[in-house]
């Protein structure tokens, strides 16, 4: 009997070891962000981020240690032929106390890091001087907008429907008429360096505005409008999906928002305005046609 | 203390059998009871509660195989990228009947059905308070199953097992299937809530002599909390559903905005039902890993009053954490604070049960038994399911996990890993009294072993998909996303955990019939249901033993050593007359 429970013994202990390695062989898979959320878009991602990975961390060592303690408990304390009797014992009233205060503590310190995270989350910075300048500075007339210090930001209204994003560029100017802003579905296109703040709706049911790289997601819930910002350094397309069961193709609701510099936006907002018009033109021309018939 | 004094010959219908030697078990022989009626009619007109709780068993563990293989189809859908398997509206009926009836045809009314067969045999009581009521709520679960399933020959309803306003409504989900859903929602509901104050009744009045709050078994704290619970929750949905039922129908616009409703109040009735359900799943759970490992460990159970103390705390902050479901909605940040607070706060007793766990096992002398596999097991992954539900409780960590595949690993490793571990844990270790015989050993351990192994591969990577910013329901992904590795993996897991599962069912059916016989105490257990015959007899207990301590059994057996009498003659008390 015990020339077999001594193998076995030795077998989980060595499957302890081996997961250990393999554990820390994981670790360059993590820095290479497969335990971490998506970021480098803008720098509430990034803020984003670095808070999961504190709280990971703290994480990591209450699962080691706990792990740790019920692997040790299973293996050690198997009952074994002339072994010791089990400890008879109710509890401890200051070991329990103890941890009880610890895992308060805790959750008091995750708590304390993620309000010290949460302003720059947040709250988006001022645009750079290589942003775009001359910003209308049109706000959504809300109070709970996120603002940046200096109040001057790029506002785009991004309206959920069944399956596809449209995006209202408010400040941009010209405008198609005096009422309707330039727009633009499934590619929102923005200036580099600058705070966009967007303001996310719905037309139809709930969708979930989300570009991972760029920060958090926000649902588009109708009959309310919620906020988020992002501020890009590199011009790139960044991708990302509605997360917000909305129907059949919930799925193939696409979202990507191409960074450019800021000529180069102006310029993609004018032709943007000019296709626009144009296509409007050619489709009254076609209703005209067809009136004429 | 009189009882001591008497011979056990005094007590006519209970004698000693198998006390021989250095194994004497204290077992309880119960004569002169009429035999069982049998056939199928002693099934549909049983007011007995072990029969009861046996219906709930087999038809909860029926609904558990369907969600199992519409789990099965999904993760097929998803093996790979662009997949053609499964089309948009069939996969998304494919997601709202998994999700229905995991949660509301298996593991709530599976805890109701444990708890039926347990609760009068853990007090000590000869039946539930109201048997009557009892058979009314299983029927009412079984007919809302049936009800709902029935809409997968019409159409199955496809919203989402939270039926999300505006989707639900008529406007976008015409669909007769959503009418199924919310008419379950009322008999699953109703079943529960009846259930629920029968525990109640049960558990305040019939408990045994002796049997003070202190001494009350901890499954049995977990099933009264749970009884509490569904009674403070449910009307919540219930009143949602109704809601629903007649914007869809009677032309109210209460998740209208044209007409001056909002779809967020479902939300939140959803959710003030929703969050409560969770702990709805787990505090019996809770309980069953509590009597569990303190008879594998032979070791008292360590702090009972933090556990049931504890019980009650996450109870109540779960009542008031609802909103962290919402953590992406248009809401406050002071809002967001509060609710990322009280979910920490839920944290502190969670942490105080797992380390009383061990605190158990620590210095005991553990025997590894199957119900001790699946209860370690439970802990493991509880502990990861514990730790990635306070990742998501940073709410502006949640801003990226919420809606992904993070999330859906989250759920599983608590539901899953946590409650349907802790299940598996309870049937292994409570068959022997439900048939009378013991399940197979070997097969239990190979069950487990691939349980373990495929429940843990096929939601391990689900965090890193969800971190990779793959949303949760999905019909489908592009190639390009990176993610079909990890999804491969993910579904080679499910058909590892489902074969483990089926090794469970097959190890269930044959140890019906050629299982070892198990006598009325195989574990050296603590709590009274392993003072009767196995399976008992309908009238549970011919004398209610006194109860001294939290461990009667434990009591008894100690008695019966020092008197060397029979187990019969040494806790009961003297019925008046005799």
């Amino acid at each position: 009997m015990i020339a077999r429970a001594l193998p076995r013994r030795r077998a989980l202990l060595l499957g302890v070891a081996g997961a250990l390695v393999l554990l820390l062989a994981l670790a360059p898979i993590a820095s290479a962000d497969w335990l971490t959320p998506e970021s480098g878009g803008s720098s509430n991602a990034n803020d984003i981020d670095t808070l999961y990975k504190i709280v990971l961390a703290i994480g990591a060592v209450i699962f080691f240690g706990v792990e740790g303690l019920l692997i040790y408990a299973t293996i050690k304390f198997r009952r074994k032929r002339g072994g010791p009797e089990p400890a008879m014992v109710h509890g401890n009233t200051p070991l329990e106390v103890g941890w009880t205060v610890g895992a308060a503590l805790i959750v008091a310190i995750i708590a304390a890091i993620t309000f010290v995270y949460l302003p720059k989350i947040k709250n988006p910075p001022n645009s750079s001087a290589n942003g775009l300048q001359q910003l209308a500075g049109v706000e959504f007339a809300s109070l709970t907008e996120p603002k940046p210090p200096n109040g001057k930001a790029l506002h785009i209204n991004v309206v959920g429907q069944q399956y596809i994003w449209r995006y209202d560029y408010v400040d941009a100017q010209p405008r198609l008429t005096e009422n309707r802003p330039v727009f633009s579905y499934y590619e929102m296109v923005v200036p580099t360096n600058t705070t966009v703040v967007l303001q996310i709706n719905s037309a139809d049911v709930a969708h979930s505005w989300w570009i991972p790289t760029l920060g958090g997601k926000q649902d588009a819930i109708p009959g309310h409008n919620n906020y988020t910002w992002f501020k890009i350094p590199k011009p790139g397309v960044y991708k990302g999906q509605c997360a917000e069961l909305c129907g059949n193709n919930h799925a193939d609701m696409l979202a990507e928002v191409r960074a450019v510099p800021p000529d180069q936006y102006r310029a993609w907002i004018a032709a943007q305005r000019q296709g626009i018009l144009q296509s409007q033109q050619a489709l009254a021309a076609q209703r005209k046609a067809g009136e004429g018939q | 203390m009189a009882t001591q004094e008497l011979p056990g010959g005094q007590l006519p219908a209970l004698t000693g059998r198998r006390s021989n030697g250095a194994g004497a078990r204290p077992e309880v022989a119960i004569r002169g009871i009429k035999a069982r009626p049998t056939g199928w009619l002693s099934w549909l007109a049983t007011t007995d509660h072990k029969k009861i709780g046996l219906l709930y068993l087999y038809s909860t563990f029926l609904f558990f195989m369907l969600g199992g293989v519409e789990a099965l189809m999904m993760r097929l859908q998803l093996a790979e990228s662009q997949n053609t398997l499964i089309n948009p509206q069939t996969y998304n009926a494919l997601v709202t009947m998994h999700g229905t009836t995991m949660i509301f045809l298996f593991v709530v009314p599976v805890l109701a059905g444990f708890g039926n067969y347990l609760v009068p045999l853990m007090i000590g009581a000869r039946d539930m308070a109201f048997p009557r009521l009892n058979a009314l709520s299983f029927w009412l679960l079984l007919f809302g199953g049936i009800l709902f399933y029935v809409s997968v020959f019409f159409e199955p309803p496809n919203a989402g097992w939270t039926f999300y306003t505006p989707l639900s409504e008529t406007a976008f989900n015409p669909s007769n299937g959503v009418d199924a859903w919310i008419f379950l929602i009322h008999l699953t509901g109703l079943s529960s809530i009846l259930g629920a104050i029968n525990f109640i009744a049960t558990i305040h009045n019939m408990r045994a002599r002796g049997m003070g709050w202190a001494r009350m078994p901890l499954f049995i704290w977990g099933i009264l909390i749970y009884s509490y619970l569904l009674v403070l929750a449910l009307p919540s949905i219930a009143a949602a559903v109704t809601m629903l039922l007649f914007d869809r129908h009677f032309g109210t616009g209460f998740f209208d905005v044209v007409q001056g409703g909002d779809p967020l109040l479902w939300q939140h009735l959803f959710w003030f039902f929703g969050h409560p359900e969770v702990y709805i799943m787990i505090l019996p759970v809770f309980g069953m890993i509590s009597e569990i490992i303190p008879v594998f460990s032979r070791k008292p159970i360590f702090g009972y009053k933090a556990i049931a103390a504890s019980t009650a705390a996450i109870a109540f902050l779960g009542m008031l954490v609802w909103a962290h479901h919402m953590f992406t909605t248009p809401t406050p940040v002071v809002v967001l604070a509060f609710f990322m607070l009280s979910s920490f706060a839920i944290a502190v007793p969670t942490g105080i049960k797992i380390f009383n766990w061990i605190a158990t096992m620590w210095r005991g002398a553990l025997v590894f038994k199957v119900p001790m596999y699946f209860a370690v097991g439970f802990i493991a992954q509880f502990i990861i399911g514990g730790i990635s539900g306070v990742i998501s409780a940073v709410f502006p960590v949640d801003w990226q996990l919420q809606d992904t595949y993070f999330i859906v690993a989250h759920i599983h490793y608590v539901l899953f890993g946590g409650s349907v571990f802790g299940i598996f844990s309870g049937l292994y270790y409570w068959f022997p009294k439900m048939s009378g015989r013991m399940m197979s050993e070997a097969l239990g351990k190979l069950s487990f072993w691939l349980m373990f192994v495929g429940f843990n591969t096929t939601f391990l990577v689900q965090h890193a998909l969800g971190l990779q910013g793959m949303p949760r329901r999905i019909y489908t992904y592009q190639s390009a996303n990176g993610w079909g590795v990890e999804n491969f993996i993910s579904t080679v897991g499910a058909f590892v955990l489902a074969a483990g599962i089926l090794v469970t069912l097959y190890n269930v059916v044959r140890s019906v019939k050629v299982g070892k016989k198990a006598g009325n105490d195989p574990w050296n257990a603590n709590t009274l249901e392993w003072f009767v015959q196995s399976p008992p007899p309908e009238n549970n207990f011919d004398v209610i033993p006194r109860v001294r301590s939290a461990e009667p059994m434990k009591d008894i057996r100690r008695e019966v050593a020092a008197a060397g009498r029979p187990a019969g003659s040494v806790a009961q008390p003297v019925a008046p007359g005799t």
